[in-house]
């Protein structure tokens, strides 16, 4: 039999739910609105005239190729954001899980990247990997390779997720550890004493007991990846050399805040909105069902 | 007792509202930190220091970028300041602000204020006027490019240091040699596009953009992919291929390889002088920035870079006077004298060069000057008068873009050229028209 628990009358879950709807509607429906009535217009940056060009904002857009590349660099680098910074966290935390003494240091340690800003984060890794003066740069030139993010595409798309994957580890490895945790030693215990092996007891049970936790991570880590890496390529490469690390989010930034082009960049934010809604639903419609809880 | 110090409170709120009112205040929002920040702090000090009937607020915005967002920001909000400082390639955004901003020539006529245009230097000043010639910004922070030259780097490869660079044809040869002594960062650049393709057009006398750059009408076109351009990208991209040219990055990255001593020659702005002067452990020198010998007409003259300051539409008369007398005080003989020996950034009036010379200023930093006579020996062309180029950061970040896909050996010079032209206009057309 399921529990449920129910409210007499509507006003009291109502008023429950208010802070939490006023809040989404302030910070996420106003602004998301005004993106999509400015992108039906070519404003001028002080605001003084706006054009009607109804979707000629979004023609202008999607008619241009490099716009349309974006849209694959983009998925090159959120994939591979994803899988690197929860490939790594999962990896740490199963370690760290198994420590028995110092752990609590390990876990600080491991932690410590998040509270770096991406843009900071950004600065730092450049500075390791600056083609004269970087230190990794100078290591790799000992070793014969000549490291040149500044023209080398794929160079410079290997650092930006680097550089972006970097923090989001010790938030995925949080998750992950904690997930972990929470896994009932005695199931473990009792597949051990059966006879699985660490593989075997981690592909059949530890994962599976995990999945809520993935797929949380999996849904958050492509909207990080979406949304908030611009500090760190606007710090490392500003979208070159040519358009290599040009992802969806930074040329909304780029046009908007640098261009002053606002109707461009209001139509790219609802394109990106778009993408990610329907990203989200594929997610939870398709690999939700996967989830055991 | 609480009374007591709420009356004390109150007495000294209205001793300062008073003598605030006394003055009128004039806003001033910059983009300089560090050393040019103190530097524009110690000018109004002494213009706030030089008369009781107005006080400048001057503060920080961010970089330029930031500056001019803050300035549109606070414009929309109605809160902007009197004088907000703009780099050169906003110029296009802020002129077609008609109903944002107050020409600074109507500033200065509407205050009676006694101002000539004449004294600015052409160069600088065209930058800034309209086509019938007109101030509408004060020429603030300008500099030029021009080659920086690592006199011990030479030495060391065995070329004589005062080897002439006057021409490519003879940059070429010193590149040949030094590369085959082995260095292995012969020339570098920064603000590629800058130089090697607005200023190249200019210092040969040909056309950047249609329209006269743009000064004529927002419905110019781009014009960079002409016979001298494509031929100078393609020297350049030859000798990356031959690692005569080391890329460093879109930005100054570059000049951290030449002040470390790495490269022996660099092309970057003259304001570059107190960065260098400061960190270099070997023997430098300006020299001008060189040309294509056969070129006609070159070498014209090389255009700005840097900032001017623009004042804001909506403020009172009161305080538009006091406006004119600040830039008034800023384009003064001697302020813009020592700003210039200071900062290496150009003087915007001759008197100001003229001043520094009898000062004998260039005969104890050889080289300062070079950047100034190489802005004034010849009357400026509609070439060679500056840009004018609406979305023109844009516009720049997609030629940085084509550029680097030439040093990489992607493009040739004349397709990496075409496509820039193709996609810089499409950007020229949405800035037409949102400027309409």
């Amino acid at each position: 039999m399921e529990k449920r628990v129910t409210f007499k009358g509507i006003w009291l879950p109502l008023l429950l739910v208010l802070p939490q709807m006023l809040i989404t509607a302030v910070f996420f429906f106003y602004p998301a609105g005004q993106a999509v009535w400015q992108s039906l217009f070519i404003p001028d940056p002080f605001g003084l005239s706006m054009q009607w060009v109804g979707l000629g904002n979004f023609e202008y857009l999607l008619s241009d190729p490099y716009y349309r590349a974006s849209f694959a660099t983009t998925a090159v680098f959120s994939i591979l954001v994803t899988v690197v910074s929860m490939g790594v966290a999962l990896y740490l935390a199963v370690l760290a899980d198994r420590l028995i003494k110092g752990s609590g240091t390990y876990r600080t340690l491991l932690i410590w990247p998040y509270a770096v800003a991406p843009a900071v984060a950004g600065v730092l890794w450049l500075f390791m990997f600056n083609t004269r003066v970087g230190v990794v740069t100078w290591y790799l030139g000992q070793l014969g390779y000549d490291w040149n993010h500044v023209l080398n595409e794929g160079e410079a798309m290997g650092l930006v997720v680097v550089a972006s994957s970097w923090g989001r580890v010790s938030y995925n490895f949080l998750f992950f550890l904690a997930g972990l945790q929470a896994i009932p030693k005695s199931v473990i215990e009792a597949a051990a004493i059966d006879g699985a092996r660490f593989w075997m007891r981690f592909r059949t049970i530890v994962f599976p007991l995990l999945s809520p936790t993935t797929f949380f991570l999996l849904v958050v880590n492509i909207v990080y990846a979406f949304f908030e890496t611009f500090g760190v390529i606007h710090t490392i490469t500003s979208g070159g050399p040519q358009q290599a690390t040009t992802i969806l989010v930074y040329k909304v930034y780029a046009d908007g805040f640098v261009g002053q082009d606002l109707g461009s960049s209001a139509a790219q934010s609802v394109i990106l909105l778009l993408i990610v809604s329907v990203l989200t639903i594929v997610q939870f419609k398709f690999i939700e069902r996967r989830v055991h809880y | 007792m609480r009374l007591q110090t709420s009356l004390l409170a109150f007495a000294a709120v209205a001793a300062t509202a008073g003598s605030a009112a006394a003055q009128t205040e004039i806003e001033f929002w910059h983009a300089f930190t560090g050393r040019l920040g103190e530097l524009v702090a110690e000018q109004v000090e002494t213009f706030n220091a030089s008369q009781s009937d107005y006080v400048v607020v001057a503060s920080h915005k961010g970089n330029y970028s930031e500056t001019l967002n803050a300035g549109i920001a606070a414009f929309r909000a109605g809160e902007q300041p009197d004088i907000l400082m703009v780099f050169e390639v906003g110029t296009a955004t802020m002129m077609a602000a008609k109903g944002a901003i107050k020409p600074v020539f109507e500033v200065m006529a509407d205050a009676g204020a006694d101002f000539d245009q004449d004294a600015f230097i052409g160069s600088v000043k065209g930058y800034y006027t309209s086509s019938d010639g007109q101030m509408l910004s004060l020429p603030f922070n300008s500099s030029t490019p021009v080659l920086w030259v690592n006199r011990t780097a030479l030495e060391a490869a065995g070329i004589d240091p005062d080897t002439d660079l006057s021409t490519w044809q003879k940059v070429g040869e010193t590149l040949d040699a030094l590369k085959a002594a082995g260095s292995e960062c012969p020339l570098t650049t920064a603000w590629q596009s800058w130089i090697h393709l607005e200023n190249l057009s200019a210092y040969h006398n040909v056309p950047f953009a249609t329209k006269d750059n743009g000064f004529s009408g927002t419905d110019t076109e781009l014009a960079l992919n002409g016979p001298v351009q494509v031929q100078h990208i393609a020297q350049m991209g030859e000798w990356a291929k031959d690692g005569k040219f080391i890329y460093a990055g879109r930005r100054n990255e570059g000049g951290a390889n030449f002040r470390a001593g790495e490269c022996a020659l660099f092309t970057e702005s003259s304001a570059g002088y107190a960065g260098i002067k400061a960190e270099a452990e070997f023997d430098f020198e300006v020299r001008p920035l060189p040309y294509w010998e056969g070129v006609e007409g070159a070498p014209q003259n090389t255009i700005i870079g840097g900032a001017s300051l623009w004042v804001m539409e909506g403020q009172s008369d009161e305080e538009y006077k006091g406006v004119a007398e600040f830039l008034k005080f800023l384009s003064s003989v001697d302020i813009q004298a020592k700003w210039h020996q200071d900062t290496g950034y150009l003087p915007i009036t001759t008197a100001a060069g003229e001043k520094t010379k009898e000062m004998g200023f260039y005969d104890e930093n050889p080289g300062t000057d070079v950047a100034v006579i190489q802005m004034t020996a010849k009357e400026p062309t509609a070439n060679s008068k500056g840009l004018r180029l609406g979305s023109f950061d844009q516009i720049r970040t997609l030629i940085d873009e084509e550029l680097e896909g030439v040093w990489a050996g992607d493009k040739t010079a004349q397709e990496a050229l075409d496509s820039a032209v193709e996609r810089g206009n499409v950007l020229l057309r949405r800035f037409e028209q949102s400027a309409q």
